[in-house]
């Protein structure tokens, strides 16, 4: 028996890390999305993006301040926002530059390093709008700016109509506390925004009448546009899916397999998933996992008997709102090539001949 | 009954929470907006910044604030460059506001001891790196007003999401 559990010492799974910087716990860890089942990430292969480290936080002695335009600014420890209704839901987090290389054609050889900035967990904790009925927020405020307690005192400004609609205020991952590399004690969460929103280690809310235009909001995480000018704020991750078995680095032998991967988007449910095994000529629905969670990944399946000749396999999928996932040269001919962050065009992988699986 | 609502009324809906005090919230409050505001009295200029830039920024950004391989990013060049095939970002090019880069100076910056910079030396060190892109002379000196005032070459380059913006055809 052992006090906490260790998964079986034959299994090997584990995040890929990419250090940005000389200083070791900067950079980001991806999800072995090759490996796993179903639609919940294991805590312990969550991924990670860092800006300056993973702060080691006492939760005794952690402070949220919430100010600004406010009439009552407070300060609450971790304990008290824990006294507050609790709300556990499932939802997907992506980092706003998942797959950056896809566009301007430094594509990765696997699933893991091309999409591994995705991951889903069941988060707990609770609604922001209810903690903020005992602040009470300014008619005048229209952001929040949301900082975290890393050593860079990385900060984000969020738009009132999120905060009063679905964010969190997350203390708990997958029934157990927050992991330290995803925020421990506290974090933000902004259900199908992107990651970088989603402030760690959250210690101060400042309502105010306008965005701070932090650099995280305006040099980074802006979409750069074929005529010169960059999209701001753009949160929401659009609908996107990638096959994740049979997928790069993998090698299949002829015969049956089933094709399966994700699907996910920040507008709702998807609700379609289709995959093509025969370079993109033709389509065919694939089975989604029910229940279909909004905001967080579907798993989706389909049968496949493969004859052993080169072919291209891909997924696609739509959403309630009817967006359907575009191709790579649709998603350049709208954007061009240096946008990056965002993207989320079809993923094709090539089977060869020989049963390798490489990336198109 | 009376009682049970002046309760709930001056704790809170929820009860939960302490009332933070002026001086806590002075103390954590670094938020620096465009138009200045969250800014500290102080003062420097380029040519007290070069000297900072060389002790604890350029092992990093390089010398010339060129940046280092893909990862220390470059503070100068590009400008006019966004909407070419090969868009160099960097502050020069990229960053719209002044404000910005003072704070994420005074936030974040040196990597590896954020906020260990004094209030003049992060006006100085700013002046610097915007003197090494050609937006101000090396004496030009950035206090909490004139630091708003720098009209940076990207200032009107940013526009809202416009997203669904690529056409998928089925």
């Amino acid at each position: 028996m052992r006090a906490y559990g260790e998964r079986s010492p034959f299994e090997g799974p584990v995040r890929v890390i990419r250090e940005l910087t000389a200083s070791p716990g900067t950079g980001s860890s991806r999800t072995p999305h090759a490996e796993l089942f179903g639609t919940i990430t294991p805590s312990a292969l969550h991924f990670e993006r860092h800006h300056s480290g993973v702060p080691a936080i006492d939760p005794a002695a952690h402070r949220l301040l919430i100010h600004g335009l406010v009439e009552n600014p407070l300060v609450f420890t971790v304990d008290e926002l824990k006294r507050f209704p609790s709300i556990s839901r499932s939802y997907f987090l992506e980092c706003g530059g998942n797959s950056i290389g896809e566009q301007s054609g430094n594509t990765q050889p696997d699933v893991q390093r091309s999409h591994g900035l995705l991951s889903c967990t069941e988060w707990t904790g609770v609604a922001l709008k209810e903690v903020l009925r005992n602040v009470g927020v300014k008619a005048e405020a229209k952001w929040m700016i949301a900082e975290g307690a890393d050593a860079g005192r990385m900060a984000r400004s969020i738009p009132m109509e999120k905060v009063l609609d679905d964010a969190l205020l997350v203390y708990g991952q997958n029934g157990e506390a927050l992991r330290p590399e995803q925020g421990y004690p506290l974090r933000l969460l902004l259900p199908g925004w992107e990651g970088n929103a989603n402030v760690k280690w959250l210690h101060r809310l400042h309502f105010a009448a306008e965005p701070a235009m932090s650099a995280k909001e305006t040099a980074y995480y802006t979409d750069l546009g074929k005529d010169g000018k960059a999209q701001i704020f753009t949160f929401v991750m659009e609908a996107r899916s990638v096959i994740t078995r049979p997928s790069g680095l993998q090698k299949i032998a002829p015969g049956f397999h089933e094709i399966t991967g994700l699907a996910w988007t920040g507008k709702g449910k998807i609700v379609r998933v289709e995959v093509s095994t025969n370079g993109g000529a033709s389509w065919a629905d694939a089975e989604l996992q029910q229940p279909v969670l909004p905001l967080a990944v579907a798993r989706f399946r389909f049968p496949w008997n493969w004859d052993g000749k080169e072919t291209v396999i891909q997924s696609r999928c739509t959403d309630e709102t009817g967006f359907l996932q575009p191709t790579h040269d649709e998603l350049i001919e709208a954007r061009g090539s240096h946008s990056g962050y965002h993207y989320n065009a079809i993923k094709p992988w090539r089977v060869g001949a020989d049963g390798n699986v490489t990336h198109v | 009954m009376f009682k049970l609502f002046a309760v709930l009324c001056c704790a809170g809906v929820w009860g939960q929470g302490r009332p933070a005090t002026a001086g806590e919230v002075r103390k954590l409050d670094i938020t620096v907006f465009p138009d200045g505001r969250g800014l500290p009295a102080g003062r420097g200029n380029a040519v007290l910044g070069r000297p900072i830039y060389k002790a604890k920024c350029a092992v990093c950004h390089n010398e010339a604030a060129e940046g280092r391989d893909q990862q220390w990013p470059a503070l100068v060049g590009g400008i006019g460059s966004l909407a070419t095939p090969k868009p160099k970002k960097s502050v020069g090019s990229y960053w719209p506001y002044a404000t910005t880069v003072w704070d994420y100076i005074n936030r974040s910056m040196p990597f590896d001891h954020p906020r260990s910079l004094a209030t003049d030396e992060v006006y100085s060190v700013t002046a610097f790196v915007l003197f090494l892109n050609g937006l101000i002379a090396e004496g030009h000196e950035l206090n909490e007003k004139t630091l708003p005032q720098i009209l940076m070459p990207n200032r009107n380059g940013f526009v809202p999401d416009r997203r669904p913006d690529v056409k998928a055809k089925r």
